[in-house]
């Protein structure tokens, strides 16, 4: 892998240098540790960013069912950390010892089959990785192979993040039903939940979100990436060409879904529980609108996206607890309105931006003016060739 | 700002003392001394054939050192110093005697012009004046003597409208129904504002999300909800019943009222219904010797309810036993209602409708079904009569309480109580001192923490819908237990 692979331009390097700047040293100079925490939460769910672009931005599918995955990744290192919390001693009041709580409360007296596994660090890990992906590859697979696309494949989706999330709810005395979940205090001995833990945490969520961020440029740098774009944009003249659809599509969901899973596991060490609310079809709807907001071609812009949505959740709701779902509900449709291409958008050539500077920008400052605009001219000539020769290119690497 | 106070002017005593001719009385100057001398002036002692030598004092301090040490044999001093005399506070205990009791009022609390016009008048604005002026400028405030009524007045003066003194800042948060929001809020409020106490949450997923927060954090949460039980924790004062407390005795009731035997049990899939039905169940079978004909579980939302009517249709129980909540509630009666199942033919005991449900579902709709709460709206006692008019001023005539809000009410009055018992904010001392507060101005009536579990003994009351959204108090329990892990019902 080579660097140009990763980047197509200066400004792409700026840009992830800036967040990398902002994430791993700004943030947490600044903020106290109980704030830092608050954004390694929101951090969690720029891996959703991250997977819903290469899914819906660059391969035009539309999955309003990613809450599934992140539950899936989330509640595979729940139920690790609820075993490690159910040692028979601390768990001595019960009528059976050693078993997770609402076992015990629903008459549940061994542990069921499908838990034991989860007693291993090595198992738990690898089903955070595996088990979203290949329920992702299993969905994608069946549908795309059918043609499945477009507003179908949303419902679809939808669908199953209900079905997911009832399933949960209904079943508590195996999963812990609405309450999910909770109490969760170790990792390996480490007590999740004190100050030290929250910084090693929050690294590693950071961390990990910028190995995600750099395999996603990768991706979308690559001929995997123009191949992806063909298909959002020609599907048929892909199919034409001898590509197998369905296996890319299957390929992107599953990658995405790999993403959520692995910031579900961050986002139950991050809260200390799990539960069937971040699964349901609201919070994968707000899963897509955090990336819609940063912007859903760019993975540097979604990850912008999920900071500010939950930054202003956060905000909102503290100076107007009355008020603030409808002032967040105000911005988004704001943002869709103005910008429809999200925030990142703003910032691109022939966004709202670069207008603004070149029409007061060129009179204040001319010398700088003029090498801003070489520069945008010939990234921006990049990009639309970029985008428009995909088809050709992949067409071309068939013959 | 006069203050009716039991003041001043008794007479403390000490024994005779032998080699005097003369008994000395100590007086400080001041209107209460009045009747000391003026009496000695008149000859009022002369004339009794008592010969007394009065002695002018500097303050109540010096008159107290004389009592000790015997060179007087009594004055008139504050009604206060009297007992602090007697128990040795401050000082060497001396037996003493108050003959007479001269005024009872009359005392006032004088601020200065500086503070009058910064805008003090009482507790509250004097407090904003303090606030105001910063932690560098200090105010004084003198009293004569440390026991004196005047210094007890003065002190509780300034408390009032504070809690030890302290002024009441409320922190408002919404938790948006969302269970990590409710974490994130929890913390904030006990890291950032570093909140003294917490009341709130509503479901038990919101509960269970906050609890290792408030034990991390060691914050204290007053959770008004009836809820499923199997929890305690030092953090937590559950204001709300326990399931056996809201259970047991209602099932007793309708089963001795209506003769009960068959019990068909509906509810929402979720641990409280879970938890209520199970009780109910053991509490059926093993005590009441009754069968449950029916038990369903429906997903939280579910609004089609007809293939369950049907079931009830066939199986006829005596009493259909209803744990549905939320949105669910509305289609659950109308449907009944829409189908004939009234209260003329059938039985209907719910543990899940309080007034503020009848607000959603509409009275109508359930006329003549029971509800098992602690608390009904329309419940007769001057503490309720008080409180639900003062909450219709507040928040509109249209405005209804019900059980979860009664017990919202009481979380506040108990922290101040566990606080002013415990002398303390600290939230172990709190935790501590919890067991066997009171408070008697509960519009329910009387509650009181428990000793050691940190749930409310309440009573149980059955109430009856009428078509005007209220219920008719029917029954009313002795004080219940709360036994959050309730052996032979698990």
């Amino acid at each position: 892998m080579n660097i140009k692979t990763l980047f197509k331009s200066k400004a792409e390097v700026y840009t992830t240098v800036t967040l990398a700047a902002l994430v791993l040293v700004v943030l947490p100079l600044l903020l106290p540790i109980f704030r830092l925490n608050l954004f390694g939460k929101y951090l969690t769910f720029g891996f959703v960013g991250v997977g819903l672009v290469l899914l819906w931005g660059r391969c035009g599918i539309l999955s309003l069912g990613q809450g599934v995955f992140f539950g899936l990744g989330g509640y595979c290192m729940a139920m690790f950390l609820k075993l490690e919390a159910s040692d028979p001693i601390s768990t001595k009041i019960q009528s059976t010892p050693g078993i997770p709580d609402f076992m015990d409360w629903n008459q549940i007296t061994k542990l069921p089959w499908f838990w034991e596994p989860f007693k291993s660090f090595p198992f738990a890990m690898a089903a955070i990785l595996v088990i979203p992906t290949l329920v992702a590859f299993g969905i994608g697979w069946a549908m795309f192979r059918r043609r499945v696309g477009g507003v179908y494949f949303a419902i679809i989706t939808q669908a199953i993040a209900l079905i997911i999330s009832l399933g949960i709810d209904g079943n508590q005395g195996y999963t812990g039903g609405r309450n999910g979940i909770t109490d969760l205090r170790t990792l390996l001995g480490m007590d999740i939940r004190s100050n030290v833990s929250q910084y090693i945490i929050y690294y590693i969520s950071a961390l990990l979100l910028f190995a995600c961020i750099l395999f996603g440029k990768y991706i979308i740098n690559s001929r995997m990436g123009r191949v992806l774009v063909a298909i959002r944009d020609r599907e048929d003249r892909v199919r034409f060409s001898g590509y197998d659809v369905a296996m890319c599509r299957s390929f992107v969901f599953a990658l995405a879904a790999l993403f959520s899973g692995i910031g579900g596991a961050m986002f139950v060490l991050q809260v200390g529980f799990m539960s069937p609310s971040l699964i349901g079809i609201v919070p994968s709807i707000e899963m897509v609108i955090f990336a819609a907001v940063g912007g859903r071609l760019s993975v540097i812009g979604a990850v912008y996206g999920v900071l500010i949505v939950n930054l202003g959740k956060t905000t909102f709701s503290e100076a107007f607890p009355e008020l603030w779902l409808f002032l967040m509900g105000g911005t988004f449709i704001a943002v869709v309105m103005f910008f429809p291409d999200g925030l990142a958008g703003l910032t691109e050539p022939g966004g709202p931006l670069s207008k603004l500077w070149q029409k007061w920008g060129a009179r204040l400052l001319p010398g700088l003016a003029r090498r801003i605009a070489e520069n945008h001219s010939s990234t921006a000539t990049t990009t639309v060739l970029a985008e428009k020769t995909a088809l050709n290119e992949v067409t071309n690497a068939t013959k | 700002m006069k203050k009716p106070q039991p003041h001043s002017a008794t007479r403390a005593r000490v024994r005779p003392v032998a080699q005097s001719h003369d008994f000395r009385l100590g007086f400080v100057p001041m209107i209460d001394g009045a009747p000391v001398i003026v009496a000695h002036e008149m000859g009022l002692f002369r004339k009794f054939g008592v010969r007394v030598r009065l002695g002018r004092e500097a303050g109540w301090a010096s008159i107290r050192d004389r009592l000790i040490h015997q060179e007087i044999v009594g004055a008139h001093a504050p009604a206060s110093m009297a007992f602090a005399l007697r128990c040795g506070l401050g000082s060497l205990a001396v037996p003493c005697l108050t003959a007479i009791v001269l005024a009872h009022n009359g005392s006032a609390i004088t601020l200065s012009q500086t503070l009058k016009r910064a805008g003090a008048v009482d507790p509250l604005s004097l407090a904003e004046v303090v606030r105001r002026s910063g932690a560098s400028r200090r105010y004084r405030f003198a009293a004569v003597f440390e026991y004196a009524t005047q210094h007890v007045n003065l002190r509780r003066w300034l408390a009032a409208g504070g809690v030890l003194g302290r002024q009441i800042k409320v922190i408002k948060e919404d938790g948006a129904s969302d269970w990590p929001t409710f974490a994130e809020k929890a913390k904030k409020l006990l890291v950032k504002d570093k909140v003294a106490s917490v009341f709130g949450c509503w479901t038990s997923a919101s509960r269970k999300a906050v609890l290792p927060v408030f034990e991390k954090e060691n914050g204290m949460l007053y959770y008004p909800t009836f809820y499923e039980g199997l929890e305690q924790s030092k953090n937590v004062i559950y204001t709300g019943q326990e399931a056996t407390q809201q259970i047991i005795a209602g099932l007793d009731w309708i089963a001795k009222e209506k003769k009960a035997k068959t019990f068909y049990l509906i509810g929402s899939d979720y641990i409280w219904p879970r938890t209520s039905a199970k009780i109910a169940r053991k509490h059926i079978e093993n005590v009441l010797k009754g069968t449950v004909v029916g038990e369903e579980f429906y997903a939280l939302g579910h609004t089609q309810f007809g293939s369950l009517i049907n079931k009830i249709k066939l199986k006829k129980p005596d009493v259909i036993y209803a744990i549905v909540v939320g949105g669910s509630n509305v289609s659950f009666y109308k449907q009944l209602k829409a189908a004939g199942i009234t209260s003329d033919k059938q039985t209907l005991l719910t543990i899940s409708v309080t007034e503020d449900e009848v607000l959603g579902i509409g009275g109508e709709n359930l006329t003549g079904f029971y509800s098992a709460m602690k608390y009904f709206q329309s419940q007769d006692n001057p503490n309720n009569a008080a409180f639900v008019k003062a909450f219709k001023e507040k928040y509109g005539e249209k405005s209804v309480i019900g059980d979860v809000t009664q017990a919202g009410y009481l979380g506040p009055w108990l922290w101040k109580a566990t606080v002013e018992k415990a002398g303390s904010f600290d939230v172990d001392k709190i935790a501590a001192a919890s067991s066997g507060v009171e408070f008697k101005g509960a519009p329910e009536g009387y509650v009181r923490i428990h000793d050691t579990n940190h749930h409310l003994w309440s009573k149980l009351r059955i109430g009856q819908w009428s078509t005007d959204g209220q219920a008719k108090v029917l029954y009313e329990s002795a004080l219940i237990e709360p036994d959050p892990f309730p052996k032979g019902y698990q």
